[in-house]
Parts: C-alpha cells; sequence; structure tokens
C-alpha cells in the first residue's frame, strides 16, 4: 500500500483525514447550533460528531502504531514525526500565550486605568468614579457578584506537587524503558498516569467548590474569566495528556517500543512536560500572584 | 522564450502505481502535487467568491446614496470579502504552490507528513462551508468587519458561532499545513541541498511557516475569547467586568501583523525565483534576502500596534511601534534593491511571469510607501480608518500577493500541466490587470486623505468622481481575471500540444527544472545529486 523507496516511507491514500473533516465539521456546526439555543438535538448532533473524531483517531493512530511495530519507520521519518511533534507543542504554547496575555494585560493596564490611572483617565471619571484598582477584580459592574478566592498553598500547591511528581515518575519509566526494565517501565507509567487523573480530580473538586461554595465562576468578571479559561484549558490538556499516557502504557503492557525506538513514548512524555510547565506559570501568576 | 537544453531521460522512475482513478484520488491523496493542486483550485474558487463580493462593493459605491444593496449587507460584504480572500484565497495558494514546489525544490519524495497534508487541504471546504453558509442565515453573516473588534462583533445574530468555528478550522489547517512544510525543508532535503543553498522561495516558507505555528493559536484563543464573552458569559472585552475591548485589538494584531508577512513573504520568495530567470543572472545578494526575510519576521511580531494608533494607547507605545515599524522598511529596502540590482544589466525578457513579477516589485513597493506614512504617528491620525488605509493594503496584497501569486502560476504552470500558456492572452492579461488595478486602488488614496472613512455604504457627494472611477477600474480589474481562468483551464484540461523540455524556461534554475514537463507524479524518490550552478540563483560562491 506504500512505496518506501529511499527509506522514507509515503503512504498512499488516507481515509482517515477526510472522516476527521467531516467529525469536525459535525462538532462545530452542531456546537454553533446548540450554543445559539436551537434545542437538544444539536447536542446529540455535538457528541456524534465528537464521536466521529475520536473513532477517526483512533483509526489514525491505530494505523500508525500498526506501520511503526512494522518496522515501516526509517530513522528519517522519525525526525518528521518529531519536528512535527515539537512544532505542535509551540503552537500549543503560543496558544496558553494569547490567555496569559490576556490575564497580564488586564492586571498591567485595564485594571489600573479603570482605576483612573494614565489614559483611562475619562472612563472613570465619567462611567465608574468609585471603582479602585485592585486584583482581583471582577470589576467596576461587579459582574457576578462577590467571591472568595482559592488560596495558593493548599489544593493548588497539592496539585503542583502532584504534577511535578508526575514529571518525574514519566522520567523514570523513560529510563525503565531505556534499560529494558519492562516491570519498572509499567510501575512507572501506571503511577504517571494514576497522578495525572488525580490531578483531574482534585482540579474538578476545586471548581466544584469554586461554584458551590465561594461563588468564584466563569462569570465573574475578568478574574472568573482568566482564571477559569487559563485553568480549564490547562485542564483540558492534562486530560489528554493523560489520556495518552493511558494509550502509552497500553501499548507498553502489549509489549510495544523498544529501547532505541520508542518515539510514541517519548512524544507523549513531552506533552507532559509541557502541561507541567504550563501549570507551574498558573501556579505562580494565577494563584500565589 | 523557451529552449529545449535537455530533453528528458524518461520518467519511468516508477514502477508502481500513478494516481487512482476518480473522485478517491482527490479525497484519499497523499501525494503533495495532488494536494498542491486541489489547494490552488481552492484558491482560484475562492479568488472569484471573494472577488464577486468585492463587486458587490464596489457597485454599491459606485454613486453616492444607498441603491443597491442594504447597508446591513454591505457590511456583511466587507467582512467577508476579507475573510475570504485572506483564509481562502491568498494563504491557500500559497500553501498550494509550498505543496508543489517545496518537495520538488529540495529533492525530497514528498512532504514529510502525507496524511497529514491531506487533512490539511480538506478541512478547508469543510470550514469554508461553514463561512459562507452564514450569509444565507436569518441574522446574515458576520458584519462587523474581519478584525471582529468586539463590542460590535458581539451584537450580530447566530451565525457569529459558526464564523468563530469556521475561524478555528482555518487556523487548524493553517498550523498543520505549516508544520508540515517546515518539517519538510527542515528534514528531507536531498544531502547536498544545504540550508544556504535551498532556493528563495523555500527559504522564505520556512519562514512563513515559523510566523503561522506562531501566531495562528493566538487567534484561536483571541476568537475563542470572542466566543465566551457571547455565550458563557466571561468578560474579557466587557469593561465593566474589568475587561477591555482595547484588549482583543491586542490580541487580534498580535496574530494580525505577522499574518500580513505570512501573505507576503511567500510572494517576495517567488518574485526571487522569477527575476534571476528572465534577467539571466543569479540573484543579486542571495544570503542578504535570507537574512532580511528573518528580519522582516522577526519584526512582524513587535508591531502590532501600529493598527491600533487612535484606539487610545499611552505615548511611549505610540513611539515605541512607530520606529519599530519603520525599522522594517530597512530589510523590505534590501530586498527591492537586490531584485532591482538582479535586473541591472541582465539579459533580460518580458514574459508573463517576468511582467508580473516586475509589476508586483513596482506596485508593491508603493503599497510599502503608503505603509511607511501610515507608519507616522500623528499622520496616521488622520488616515486611520479611511481608504487610504484601503488603497495601502490592496497594493501590498493585490499588486503584492495575488500579483506574486499568478506571476507562479504563469512561471510554474507548464510544469505542471505540460502546456505552454499563450503569451498573447497572458500579456493582454497582465496589461489589462495592471492599468485597471491602478484605477481601482490608486484613487482610493486620494478619497482617504480627503477623508473619505472605509467600510461605510454611502459617502458625501465630493468623492463622487474618483469613487467611480475606483468602480469602473473594480468591474474591469474583476473581468479581465476571467482571461486568468480560461488560460488557467485550458493549460490543465486542453489537450497537451507539444513536449516541453525540462527546463522550460531559458535561465530557469533548480531542481524542479530537472524533472520532466509535465512533473512526473512522484519525484525524487532517490536524493538528487547536482551541480551548485543547477540549482542556486544565489550569488553560488557564498
Amino acid at each position: 500500500m506504500a512505496h518506501a523507496d529511499g527509506g522514507y516511507y509515503i503512504p498512499h491514500g488516507t481515509r482517515w483525514p477526510i472522516v476527521g473533516s467531516i467529525g469536525l465539521a459535525t462538532l462545530t456546526a452542531s456546537a454553533a447550533n446548540f450554543m445559539n439555543g436551537n434545542g437538544d438535538f444539536w447536542l446529540i448532533m455535538m457528541l456524534g460528531g465528537l464521536a466521529i473524531v475520536l473513532f477517526m483517531m483512533w483509526g489514525w493512530f491505530g494505523t500508525v502504531i500498526r506501520e511503526s511495530e512494522q518496522g515501516t519507520y526509517s530513522d528519517q521519518v522519525d525526525v518528521s514525526f518529531r519536528m512535527g511533534m515539537i512544532w505542535f507543542i509551540a503552537s500549543e504554547v503560543m496558544f496558553f500565550a494569547a490567555f496569559f496575555g490576556a490575564l497580564f494585560y488586564a492586571r498591567q493596564f485595564v485594571i489600573p486605568w479603570l482605576g483612573g490611572d494614565g489614559t483611562g483617565l475619562a472612563t472613570q471619571q465619567f462611567l465608574w468614579p468609585t471603582f479602585e484598582a485592585a486584583w482581583p477584580t471582577n470589576g467596576p459592574e461587579a459582574i457576578g457578584g462577590e467571591f472568595a478566592l482559592i488560596p495558593a498553598f493548599g489544593l493548588p500547591l497539592i496539585n503542583t506537587l502532584i504534577l511535578l511528581s508526575s514529571g518525574v515518575t514519566v522520567t523514570l519509566a523513560h529510563h525503565a524503558l531505556r534499560h529494558e526494565n519492562r516491570r519498572a517501565l509499567v510501575v512507572w507509567l501506571a503511577a504517571t498516569v494514576a497522578l495525572g487523573f488525580l490531578f483531574v480530580g482534585l482540579q474538578s473538586w476545586e471548581y466544584v467548590h469554586a461554584y458551590q461554595d465561594l461563588n468564584l465562576k466563569l462569570t465573574s468578571g475578568i478574574y472568573g474569566s482568566t482564571f477559569f479559561m487559563l485553568t480549564g484549558f490547562h485542564g483540558l490538556h492534562v486530560t489528554l495528556g493523560a489520556i495518552m499516557l493511558l494509550v502509552i502504557l497500553g501499548r507498553c503492557l502489549r509489549g510495544h517500543f523498544t529501547p532505541q525506538h520508542h518515539f510514541g513514548f517519548e512524544a507523549v512524555a513531552w506533552y507532559w512536560h509541557f502541561v507541567d510547565v504550563v501549570w507551574l506559570g498558573l501556579f505562580v501568576f494565577v494563584y500565589i500572584l | 522564450m523557451s529552449t529545449a537544453e535537455t530533453t528528458h531521460h524518461d520518467q519511468d522512475d516508477h514502477h508502481d502505481h500513478g494516481p487512482a482513478k476518480g473522485l478517491s484520488r482527490w479525497v484519499f491523496t497523499t501525494n503533495h502535487k495532488d494536494i498542491g493542486t486541489l489547494y490552488l483550485l481552492f484558491s482560484l474558487a475562492m479568488f472569484f467568491v471573494g472577488g464577486a463580493m468585492a463587486l458587490v462593493i464596489r457597485a454599491e459605491l459606485f454613486q453616492p446614496g444607498l441603491q443597491v444593496v442594504e447597508p446591513d449587507f454591505f457590511n456583511q460584504m466587507t467582512t467577508m470579502h476579507a475573510l475570504v480572500m485572506i483564509f481562502g484565497a491568498v494563504m491557500p495558494a500559497f500553501v498550494g504552490l509550498a505543496n508543489w514546489l517545496v518537495p520538488m525544490m529540495v529533492g525530497a519524495p514528498d512532504m514529510a507528513l502525507p496524511r497529514m497534508n491531506n487533512w490539511s487541504f480538506w478541512i478547508l471546504p469543510f470550514a469554508f462551508a461553514m463561512l459562507l453558509s452564514t450569509l444565507f442565515m436569518e441574522s446574515g453573516g458576520p458584519a462587523a468587519g474581519w478584525t471582529l473588534y468586539p463590542p460590535l462583533s458581539l451584537q450580530g445574530g447566530d451565525s457569529f458561532a459558526f464564523v468563530i468555528f469556521a475561524i478555528h478550522l482555518m487556523g487548524l489547517s493553517s498550523i498543520m499545513g505549516a508544520i508540515n512544510i517546515v518539517a519538510t525543508i527542515l528534514n528531507m532535503r536531498a544531502p547536498k541541498m544545504n540550508l544556504l543553498r535551498m532556493p528563495l522561495f523555500v527559504w522564505t516558507w520556512l519562514i512563513t511557516a515559523f510566523l503561522l505555528i506562531m501566531v495562528m493559536p493566538v487567534l484561536a484563543g483571541a476568537v475563542t475569547m470572542l466566543l465566551t464573552d457571547r455565550y458563557f458569559g466571561t468578560s474579557f472585552f466587557n469593561a465593566a467586568g474589568g475587561g477591555d475591548p482595547v484588549m482583543f485589538q491586542h490580541i487580534f494584531w498580535f496574530f494580525g501583523h505577522p499574518e500580513v508577512y505570512i501573505m507576503i513573504l511567500p510572494a517576495f520568495g517567488i518574485v526571487s525565483e522569477i527575476i534571476p530567470t528572465f534577467a539571466r543572472k543569479p540573484l543579486f545578494g542571495y544570503v542578504s534576502m535570507v537574512y532580511a526575510t528573518a528580519s522582516i519576521a522577526f519584526l512582524s511580531f513587535i508591531v502590532w500596534a501600529h493598527h491600533m494608533f487612535t484606539t487610545g494607547m499611552p505615548l511611549g507605545g505610540e513611539l515605541f511601534f512607530m520606529y519599530a515599524t519603520m525599522v522594517i522598511a530597512v530589510p523590505t529596502g534590501v530586498k527591492v534593491f537586490n531584485w532591482v540590482a538582479t535586473m541591472w544589466k541582465g539579459s533580460m525578457t518580458f514574459e508573463t511571469p517576468m511582467l508580473f513579477a516586475v509589476g508586483f516589485v513596482i506596485l508593491f513597493t508603493i503599497g510599502g510607501f503608503s505603509g511607511l506614512m501610515l507608519a507616522i504617528v500623528p499622520a496616521d491620525f488622520q488616515y486611520h480608518d479611511t481608504y487610504f488605509v484601503v488603497a495601502h493594503f490592496h497594493y501590498v496584497l493585490v499588486t503584492g500577493a495575488v500579483f506574486s501569486i499568478m506571476a507562479a502560476a504563469y512561471y510554474w504552470l507548464p510544469k505542471w500541466t505540460g502546456n505552454m500558456y499563450s503569451e498573447t492572452l497572458g500579456k493582454w492579461h497582465f496589461w489589462l490587470s495592471v492599468v485597471t488595478v491602478n484605477l481601482l486602488f490608486f484613487p482610493q488614496h486620494f478619497l482617504g486623505l480627503a477623508g473619505m472613512p472605509r467600510r461605510i455604504p454611502d459617502y458625501s457627494v465630493q468623492f463622487a468622481e474618483f469613487n467611480m472611477w475606483s468602480s469602473i477600474g473594480g468591474f474591469a480589474f474583476g473581468l479581465t481575471q476571467l482571461i486568468f481562468l480560461y488560460i488557467v483551464l485550458k493549460a490543465s484540461f486542453g489537450k497537451r500540444t507539444e513536449q516541453l523540455p525540462d527546463r522550460v524556461w531559458e535561465g530557469a534554475k533548480g531542481l524542479e527544472w530537472t524533472v520532466a514537463t509535465p512533473a512526473p507524479y512522484h519525484t525524487f524518490d532517490e536524493a538528487p545529486d547536482f551541480r551548485d550552478e543547477d540549482v542556486a540563483h544565489g550569488d553560488v560562491a557564498h
């Protein structure tokens, strides 16, 4: 089904991309309809679209894993995959940068200006003369009502320790893989997966707590917006990363990977370190400062 | 015109299959040439869709008063025209060119990640179906301008969510396309093709791809914030909740300014391929071209706020962004100088690609100069949101980006299709285009300087005459493009009458001219060996 002259594997014909496009289009168009309040039918369609996307990922990754295990990929193909992953992570970094940028801009410029500093003077004087700049805030009109914060050195600190430990365990798993110690590999990788899901669980618990007890919501002005969008997208990425680790764990149990060739493992480990680093940024700039 | 240097040593290097048959060839393909063709045809279709929208705008502006369309529909046209032309016509055209040419230019068998390459393209038709479908929705399409500034954009109808998701999908496509191009250039070059032997088109695309990877996610973030502000009650751009509409502009233009270089750097690459061919001289200052491109890319990240001088910014910010913007003139000047120096004392001939390339150098430079005028803060206070801005960016995007795409189409069409276009028709196309496009956009400078605001369907009577000229130019330019359509379709689907040589153009350099014409379905299964002087447009002794 393919030719590999000169060592570079070029697949011929692929059905998964068009399946993915149909899935994404169904997912997004249905989501748009659902968000516009056109009925629960669209929620079902949305889930259908998501199912198609997941089916595509299952099939596409499945094909790649099969080819990889058959030894189809040369070292040069391996480098292409590495570059793909590196630049994908770079694009993810920039996605988070947009939200961090919003947080910094709001804290550094918007709030002081609304409080009467510099060029925002007129806004303050004519619209909200009593507003005093402070952080956290939900703005001059206190959108969402009073709210309380999640203290940094409670659950967030524990979560930090969990993620940092998971970075260590995934590295231990990597070392075990390279030294052909399959048992240690599985143990450390399973520990990483467990820590990952533990983080997601605690984070969900924190969200429930924030909504029920602290009145801290997505709608709590700029603080709530930046807090939930940053931690929310991060949580989503941790969830994805944990699922990816789970897949890698499954592959390890089936005896995939060799001490020399295990890019699938490395890619997921890179991704895991990336979500780890994003969390450190969050811990410092969202929770502590 | 063209001479046969070598005839081809046969193209049977292929034991295995050519293309599959029928529709499945195009839907399931992983072949860089097929995917390049898909991108280019899609772009051509979108060029006419976006062009039709422009003609609605020019029809309404033919005379003062409201005659042709409702103001809200006019606003939908200005918004959609921009989105379709930027994301549907210009960007896919460049990605299509990259798909066709980068693997052939670096001596690679295909793109690095062929399956993902297919996906990069096949997201686009769905994204644009979604975007264009908003025009038929009850609330109409987006009407707040392609920049989607809040709060106005948030006050639109239900179509908003579809627009945002369509932009997400386009971004996804662009990022995957860009990653593929970077991996191809960095990992798939023939052994002798070191970085400073790469054709300039490859260099400019490498840098463009880097820009895409860095800024498309930022656009995704910005529109996601719009989406949550509109549907989920966040306050990113709502001052009452501690947000700021101006913050959107900062995030948007952090994407938006590199984006305009995404639409021009590949054009620089194309022109740097074509001018040496028809001047029959190596490109002057190859290495300085590479560094100039990289400098422009770097500067593009630190000039975004020159789009928003009038929205309120500390004075220090205005000064910084003004000077940083002006600095871009230096590397750009290096490029223009090099193109002119390449032509200096060359044995020049003026086939259609060369005409478009020379037209590019002159007219793009005019657009660059009006850009410098706009960079001056106090002057911008006067020019901001006037037709002067419209004139400026249409000079850089139509006579810049689009002219370069047409130059590329004429230059490589024989290699792609095996058919030489009619030089007579090509020259008609060029001369009619160059006259009408100036009639279309040049008067808009005067309109803007006299104070005519952009994105308004009606205007004061003193602007009537220039607007009438501009509209006449617009319709004439639009009709002229039908010649281009005919030429492309005839070359693509017409019967092959002659066997063209590998090196279609006498002075052409580059590995793509060492394979048969038309290029076989698979090229460079084995890495090619070559002499420097066969590939380099550059100063081969660098």
